[in-house]
């Protein structure tokens, strides 16, 4: 289990599903992590060029969304089982044996929208201007994602999926509760 | 003599289903010999992509479902181009046209549907077509070919098969006037106010559409090829080519005679086992659970095939699981218009409560039944209609909050805090606080 942006990297296992979550009682609806992922799958690493410059200008691949004083980011978790591999039209989506990430083939993708029609948390994005979803890859060059990295108040954790399992993860959720 | 192997997985059909489980299947038996029959020469391909190859966007390469090596990495025997003629379910065998019978363990009817060709005079001339395989497209690519005029051509039916030859008819330049049975086009996936979208965005592009009209024949001036045709009113349509696009009905061939019970089409379990033992079905052939309905039903698209796949996958590699059910859904994006829709689009009684809200270039609306989603009708924005949809497919009771669903801010901020949290599967606390027990040390670290 880590969080923030300091790492024990070697806590994880290798070959372990590691996914984003989010602790919305921290959350205060800053945006960095979008700001942070845009500049990631911006063209220019550049925060000035990527925003005022680029065009079009590079999507998030997460989402923050505020009601009231409620705040948080989601994005893609990387389902076991994911509803939107097994829908995908044309097999641009698929799941990586190795990394265990769902991950896009975007050259393959026809814009369909059918996946953004079974995702759960509606996690994938619409590129307008492409016409092609794009989704979280988990900043796979990253030791962390930046969205974890850059978050200020420690609202994203990057960890284990408890047990690796969905299932026994909602479990013990609702035991806790 | 020598005693055939017996297949220990057969399946027949190479599509979303026959996919679906093969990758089931291996993902828990990496050795049980799997075979595919297909009468398509091709490896997996995208179905919906046909458009795009006849439009000339895509090549059959760029169309494959799966990668070239699939097959091999997986072990899978493909005996594509044969045709099954004759299923034993008894003595577990398969016949073909062109190679020995096959004897399985267990057996997968993935074989699809084929298009309806109504009783009309005229439907087999040169210049008649149809549009659900990649061989459709090819031919009516060739037939494009053959002429440096300007081509006309009926599409007969307006639902999502009408709409996508038309699309890429008009990338072609062939003048296209759409025939469609009933008062609107794409009447069974889209309500009144997105079929209308559709269709002004198609007339726009100079397609012309003729509502609650049928073609009672296909003419023909010069022998064998067409002429035109004429409606049920006498009036007559000059073209060059015709598509017939009507709908699609569970390929059968083989199987109306081998004992397997069948409905519309095959029927089955949650389980996606038939009638007999050690047969499976799914996809377009099968009639699976609807959980809108509450039936079985025939719902012919891509993801239910596949979905109903893993599920007959699984079950007959000896791992009990059930077809959590699936319903009409469909994303649709003709003409730059996006929709998605699910479940019900019109409400088919008094007793169901629509919600809508339209603005803009904005639409939604949702039908519920007794305070749960049965449908739902997404234009414009869709990014985030999978929420709605899950709700959907979940039954969850959404009628405390079923005003949000519609609005512009809607998210998985708008859900109560319990389903909120399950759905983001947030960390329990105790992992929150492990966290921070981590953290404390650093901090004074950094203080220093």
């Amino acid at each position: 289990m880590v969080c923030g942006n300091r790492l024990p990297h070697y806590f994880l296992q290798e070959g372990s599903m590691k996914r984003v979550y989010v602790n919305e009682d921290v959350c205060m609806g800053c945006h960095l992590c979008e700001i942070y992922c845009q500049l990631k799958h911006a063209k220019s690493k550049d925060l000035i060029k990527a925003f005022k410059k680029e065009s079009p200008r590079p999507l998030p691949r997460l989402r923050v969304e505020e009601k009231g004083v409620l705040s948080l980011s989601s994005r893609c978790q990387h389902c076991d089982d994911a509803p939107c591999v097994q829908a995908c039209l044309t097999g641009t989506l698929t799941r990586d044996p190795v990394s265990r990430l769902v991950t896009a083939d975007s050259e393959r993708c026809i814009g369909c929208g059918t996946c953004m029609l079974v995702c759960p948390l509606g996690a994938l994005r619409m590129d307008t201007e492409h016409k092609k979803m794009v989704k979280c890859d988990l900043c796979q060059d990253e030791e962390i994602p930046v969205c974890v990295a850059n978050c200020p108040n420690e609202a994203l954790l990057y960890m284990e999926v408890p047990n690796g399992n969905d299932k026994l993860e909602k479990k013990e959720l609702t035991q806790t509760q | 003599m020598s005693v055939p192997e017996k297949i220990k997985y057969l399946i027949i059909g190479n599509s979303a289903g026959g996919i679906g489980a093969a990758e089931a299947i291996r993902e828990v038996d990496k050795k049980g010999t799997i075979n595919v029959i297909s009468d398509e020469p091709y490896p997996a391909y995208s179905r919906p992509l046909i458009s795009d190859y006849l439009a000339g966007d895509y090549t059959v390469e760029k169309m494959l479902y799966r990668p070239v090596d699939f097959y091999e990495k997986n072990s899978i025997k493909t005996i594509l181009g044969d045709k099954v003629i004759q299923l034993d379910t008894e003595k577990h065998t398969v016949k073909l046209e062109s190679i020995k019978p096959l004897t399985y363990q267990k057996l997968l009817l993935a074989t699809g549907g084929s298009p309806i060709i109504p009783r009309i005079e005229g439907n087999g001339l040169q210049g008649v077509f149809t549009f659900n395989k990649l061989d459709d497209a090819r031919s009516i690519d060739e037939f494009l070919n053959r002429y440096t005029k300007k081509i006309r051509a009926v599409v007969i039916g307006g639902g999502l098969i009408g709409a996508s030859v038309t699309e890429a008819l008009l990338k072609r330049e062939v003048k296209v006037t759409i025939v469609e049975m009933k008062d609107r086009i794409l009447n069974t996936i889209l309500d009144e106010e997105t079929s209308a979208m559709e269709a002004e965005a198609l007339v726009e592009c100079g397609v012309e559409i003729i509502t609650d009209h049928t073609a009672v024949s296909i003419n023909s001036y010069f022998p064998g090829e067409v002429s035109g045709i004429s409606l049920d009113d006498g009036r007559s349509i000059p073209c060059d080519m015709v598509v017939i696009a009507v709908g699609v009905q569970p390929r059968l061939d083989f199987i109306k005679n081998s004992g397997i019970k069948v409905n519309r089409g095959v029927i089955v379990d949650r389980q996606m086992q038939t009638s007999v033992a050690d047969v499976y079905a799914c996809g377009d052939v099968a009639e699976a659970f609807d959980f809108i309905y509450r039936e079985n039903r025939l719902t012919p698209i891509w993801p239910n095939a596949y979905a109903g796949g893993r599920t007959a996958g699984r079950n007959m590699a000896g791992i009990p699981d059930k077809y959590p059910g699936g319903t009409a859904m469909n994303a649709v994006k003709y003409f730059g218009v996006k929709i998605v829709s699910a479940g019900l689009v019109v409400p088919p009684d008094e007793s169901y409560e629509t919600l809508r809200e339209v603005h803009d270039h904005i639409y939604r609306k949702i039908i519920l039944r007794d305070g749960k989603l049965a449908g739902m009708v997404f234009a414009g924005d869709i990014e985030k209609s999978g929420i709605v949809y899950n709700l959907m497919k979940d039954g969850t009771d959404v009628s405390s909050f079923k005003e949000a669903i519609i609005s512009d801010d809607f998210g998985l901020t708008s859900l109560p805090d319990d389903i909120r949290q399950a759905k983001l599967a947030t960390p329990p606390d105790k992992y929150i606080s492990v966290v921070t027990s981590i953290e404390e040390p650093e901090e004074i670290v950094v203080e220093e």
